[in-house]
């Protein structure tokens, strides 16, 4: 068994909001989705949301701005800890994510090997 | 943990009440975006950890501090509602006076107080059923031109143009003054029940869409009840027939999607216990010397509930409760009712004649169920080819696939030999079929 973090990363659309009814049926895939990775032993932790502001700290000079969110194309929303065989079956798993349906995109990185 | 079904999209009532009671009707904007503000934190949030043990406190708690914050950052540079700025001003005061407003009853007010705003007697009642829709429902200009058969740009502009309104209104409607108040409640009373047909009877062809439109309008009759001042005859006149009526929703459509008229309808899929609660409230109801047009459409869904099958139904009493309805709130569509009330007490023939005595009978144009009765009567006198165009008419004027179906079984129905004397009532398209 070999681990993956799922990176969750939204686009920034323009599109009018959700209305409430739609996003209770989107909160309702997630919570579905979560509930069968986890019956299925493949979750190892659901990991935590991302607020959408920060703090960049970069360069020698350990400068600190403003997360680079507002230009950002696309910002890590959270992220969980997936257990799989291998990265094939981890993307697998990660097809039944909800996030594709509002143009979102999981990113699937194995979790390096000590 | 399994949310409740359309939890959001009340939760949004509730919470836009509240707030907007908070910042004051000219900060609807602001409420609406602390709401959306709520459900992003819930929809992130809640994805990951699973919802919490109490989901609308959740939502409120939250709603509530991002209240909190705002009120201290913009005290200087947004009013707030008028009659609270002293209290919203000082640390002191502030949290205990939200949190005053975010205790249940007090949500309870705040959805009544706006209900009362939203039928501001300068819009027109379609503007108003909208609003409610949108403000106190939760539903998006998409979800309402889609219930409506409107377009998304017709109601986006009819939507805002009301808020507009009610934003420069100043402040919410007052629900303590007595006077106000029942001047006010036969608007409100007019846009619940407009909202529950517009479900009932209503152009949409997604049945699922049309149940939740009248049950949105008896959930929020129910708020009525809990207000001293808005407890009266009519409000639970109105309540009752929106009970009798909901109670056939589940037999209006056959085992195979198709719609079903009321003479043909299983009687055992009407929702019992709602028949009882209707009854129940319409005994209330009968308390005062206020008779309404809801009295009486109340009474007549308790006649047709009362009889088991259809040759059962005392059409007597029918007419004559449709006799008091058109002195009441006369109608075209009241007038044809009638009429095919007498046709079934006295033959075809009187039923026809009643149609063809209708005032403005010009006006129901553009009504199919019309051409539909004309072709029922005129079928059940033996008039095939007469019946057959009236059909036709029908169907040109349906207003979905659903009616449009129903309408043509009916046209074909004319071709088909019946034998005679089969007591083909009206809209009654199985028996016709299978004499």
């Amino acid at each position: 068994m070999s681990e993956f973090v799922f990176l969750y990363r939204n686009e920034l659309t323009g599109a009018p909001p959700a209305s409430p009814e739609q996003m209770q049926q989107t909160m309702q895939k997630w919570m579905a989705w979560m509930k069968e990775m986890g019956e299925k032993g493949q979750l190892k932790n659901a990991g935590h949301p991302l607020e959408r502001t920060g703090k960049v700290v970069k360069g020698k000079q350990k400068t600190v701005v403003d997360g680079p969110f507002a230009e950002a194309k696309d910002i890590i929303g959270g992220y969980s800890l997936v257990e799989a065989n291998d990265i094939a079956q981890a993307v697998e798993i990660s097809l039944g994510c909800p996030i594709f349906e509002s143009g979102g995109m999981v990113e699937v990185r194995p979790v390096m090997k000590m | 943990m399994q949310l409740d079904e359309h939890l959001f999209r009340r939760e949004a009532g509730r919470m836009v009440a509240t707030l907007t009671r908070i910042f004051g009707v000219q900060n609807l904007t602001l409420a609406e975006d602390v709401v959306q503000d709520a459900f992003c934190r819930a929809l992130e949030v809640w994805k990951f950890r699973g919802a919490p043990e109490n989901p609308s406190a959740w939502l409120m708690a939250t709603a509530k501090n991002r209240a909190l914050d705002i009120l201290r950052r913009e005290r200087t540079a947004l009013t707030f509602a008028p009659e609270l700025t002293r209290w919203l001003e000082s640390e002191w005061t502030l949290r205990p006076t939200v949190e005053e407003f975010f205790a249940p009853n007090a949500i309870k007010d705040d959805q009544l107080r706006m209900m009362f705003s939203c039928c501001h007697p300068r819009l027109p009642e379609e503007a108003q059923v909208a609003l409610v829709l949108h403000i106190l429902c939760g539903f998006s200009v998409d979800e309402i031109a889609g219930a409506f058969v409107s377009k998304h740009a017709a109601i986006e502009k009819r939507i805002t143009r009301s808020k507009k309104v009610l934003a420069g209104s100043n402040r919410l409607f007052e629900i303590a003054d007595e006077a106000d108040f029942s001047a006010r409640l036969p608007a409100v009373h007019r846009a619940l029940y407009l909202l529950f047909n517009e479900g009932y009877h209503g152009a949409s062809a997604e049945s699922a869409v049309r149940v939740e439109l009248c049950q949105e309008a008896m959930r929020l009759a129910t708020l009525l009840f809990d207000h001293p001042l808005a407890a009266t005859p009519a409000t639970f006149a109105l309540s009752a027939m929106m009970c009798l009526h909901a109670a056939r929703l589940p037999a209006r459509l056959d085992a195979s999607g198709n719609l079903s008229a009321l003479a043909d309808q299983d009687r055992s899929r009407w929702n019992a216990k709602l028949i009882a609660e209707g009854r129940k409230l319409l005994g209330q109801s009968a308390s005062g010397i206020e008779l309404s047009e809801y009295h009486v459409e109340a009474a007549i869904a308790a006649i047709h509930a009362e009889a088991a099958r259809v040759e059962e139904t005392d059409w007597g009493q029918i007419i004559a409760l449709y006799d008091t309805l058109m002195r009441l709130r006369p109608s075209p569509v009241v007038a044809l009712n009638r009429a095919i009330a007498i046709a079934q007490r006295d033959g075809p023939e009187r039923g026809l004649a009643e149609i063809r005595a209708i005032a403005d009978v010009e006006r129901l144009n553009a009504y199919p169920f019309y051409f539909a009765a004309l072709g029922e009567l005129e079928l059940r006198s033996g008039h095939r080819e007469i019946a057959r165009a009236h059909f036709r008419a029908a169907t040109k004027q349906a207003r979905n696939a659903m009616e449009r179906r129903f309408l043509e079984q009916r046209t074909d129905a004319c071709e088909v030999q019946s034998s005679a004397g089969v007591p083909a009532g009206i809209l009654r398209p199985r028996r016709l079929r299978q004499p």
